[in-house]
């Protein structure tokens, strides 16, 4: 196995290995006030990532927003097929973490160093919660 | 965690199926939090509506009724996306509305409590000093955690559910007396009366601090607030700030004082808020195409204090021809309405009155929006501006009494 390019590690974590896309976001979450949960298109006039789909990422998020709906709404993208591989929350708030249990999504709060330092929209990127590390494995074009 | 007796027993199937699977799952949502132990539950609150539960949590509620899942407290559920009597006037889709009345009969049958508000706390249960409950939606949680010092976390629908099937929580955030202290100060140098200006409140203070365990402590409130103020603001801050408790110096439980409410904790920051802050939050917003024709009073359900204010300020008026004016309320709450002549002036100015509902959470809202021509969205719940979003609406706060005002004359102000 090559060495990753960088490392980052996690606080708490939830869920299975996961690898694939990352999409970062400057700009916290909610499934309810900023997804289209029909389609997984960030919809949320405004928000850093209107217009991306969540779908198969392993998805940033700074914060996590309001909402109890998560809770339901996680299982629920998943098995519409649009749901992320991964959420990485600089922190986060129960719902999520129920919801992500709930669902089967692997899920993780607390980074060391923050991802804005080391990985970019695009880089590919592999979680492992056991270990509670990320680590970037392929740079962006 | 450490597992008692009993929740080893429960976890070897010995209380059936559905309990089995309900504790195995909170047992893995504890232990992320690190919580050491479960702590015994009087009450849950849950939402489960087929908009948000989609067809896995209808069919995961059916599995689990159908495993004979029974709530061993009163759980109640929170507000739902149809009024059935009103599918066809809001276009809302007939099969979805059966889905509903399916989720609706498979929650009975686990001996959940149908009530479809999010304002049991106003209007169902009201939990004192201490008391461990096991609530959602947020804005339940925050009134439960910081008005009546009882101690919940956000339980999600499932969380929640699995809470009142086993009786009991896991052990972590607000249910310890360490995430419960204040973190940071909020002084307040001017008045607030309006239900939108202490929706601002909550903007102002949440939206810079979005942190769960973020929990503020309010000075220099004046006068006391009333249990709708205190809503909407809880409301506010829960909604942009995701915050889970606030605490208010003299007025809630466990702040006698500044240092009480901090309990020790040196304050990260303290903010202070000026009446130039609060008018600032009603100007930012945009007036969008500059339409008028939809107000909408909902986010959380009125209580039945707000309904005789909005009964006295329509009265006499009608709505402008074109503009469609919404409120939500409980069934608790309408029929109390109904009986004390406050809803014959609201139906008379031409005002819809949804029952069990929430508007933000109703089925169908964006095609709705789209068929109906509404662009804007005006109300005086600083929520409910917040979280429409994804519906692709724009949203604009405005006092209760510009809201009316709106909504007669169909022009923006």
């Amino acid at each position: 196995m090559t060495e990753p390019l960088a490392t980052i590690k996690l606080t708490r974590a939830t869920g299975s290995v996961v690898e694939g896309e990352a999409l970062v976001s400057a700009e916290g979450f909610s499934p309810r006030y900023d997804l289209d949960r029909w389609t997984g298109e960030i919809t949320k006039p405004g928000h850093r990532l209107q217009g991306q789909y969540i779908k198969d990422k392993i998805c940033f998020f700074p914060t996590a927003k309001g909402g109890i709906a998560a809770g339901w709404a996680f299982a629920d993208i998943k098995a519409k097929n649009i749901a992320p591989l991964a959420f990485i929350f600089g922190v986060t708030n129960p719902v999520m973490v129920q919801g992500a249990v709930f669902a089967g999504i692997t899920l993780t709060e607390g980074w060391d160093p923050d991802p804005v330092t080391c990985v970019s929209t695009g880089d590919w990127v592999r979680v492992d919660p056991a270990r509670k590390v990320i680590e970037v494995l392929r740079r962006v074009g | 965690m450490e597992l008692n007796t009993e929740e080893q027993a429960i976890l070897r199937g010995e209380q059936g199926v559905a309990a089995q699977e309900a504790l195995a799952y909170q047992v893995k949502v504890g232990e992320f939090f690190e919580a050491q132990r479960f702590v015994p539950i009087t009450n849950a609150h849950m939402m489960g509506d087929i908009e948000v539960l989609g067809d896995s949590g209808l069919n995961y509620l059916k599995c689990m009724a159908e495993k004979r899942g029974h709530c061993r407290v009163p759980a109640t559920t929170n507000a739902r996306c149809f009024d059935f009597d009103y599918v066809d006037y809001l276009g809302q889709d007939r099969g979805e509305a059966q889905k509903e009345k399916k989720v609706i009969q498979f929650l009975r049958d686990m001996n959940v409590m149908t009530t479809d508000t999010c304002i049991n706390y106003q209007t169902l249960y009201q939990p004192h000093l201490g008391e461990h409950v096991a609530w959602g939606d947020t804005g339940t949680v925050i009134y439960a955690n910081s008005v009546f010092g009882a101690r919940t976390n956000f339980e999600s629908g499932p969380a929640a559910l699995a809470a009142a099937i086993t009786g009991r929580t896991p052990e972590y955030g607000f249910h310890l007396d360490v995430h419960r202290r204040g973190n940071f100060v909020v002084e307040m140098q001017t008045e607030i009366h309006d239900l939108a200006e202490w929706g601002a409140l909550g903007k102002l203070v949440g939206e810079p601090n979005q942190y769960y365990f973020a929990v503020p402590v309010f000075t220099g409130i004046e006068p006391r607030p009333t249990a709708d103020q205190l809503k909407h603001l809880g409301a506010a801050l829960a909604s942009y700030g995701s915050m889970g408790m606030f605490h208010m110096v003299g007025v809630t439980p466990e702040a006698p004082s500044v240092d009480a409410a901090l309990g020790g904790n040196r304050p990260s920051k303290t903010m202070t808020i000026t009446r130039a802050d609060i008018d600032r939050v009603f100007k930012q917003y945009s007036l969008g195409d500059g339409s008028g024709n939809l107000v909408v009073f909902s986010g959380p359900q009125l209580s039945l204090f707000e309904l005789k204010t909005l009964s006295e300020l329509f009265a006499g008026k009608k709505v402008a021809k074109g503009t469609q004016v919404f409120v939500t309320t409980s069934n608790g709450v309408k029929s109390a309405a109904a009986k004390l002549g406050y809803l014959a002036p609201l139906e008379a100015a031409g005002v819809t009155l949804l029952e069990g509902v929430c508007f933000y959470i109703l089925q169908n809202l964006s095609p709705m929006r789209v068929a109906n021509g509404w662009s804007n969205l005006v109300s005086n719940s600083a929520k409910i501006v917040n979280i429409i979003g994804a519906h692709k609406f724009n949203t604009i706060l405005r006092r209760t009494q510009d809201c009316v005002e709106i909504a007669i004359s169909g022009r923006l102000k």
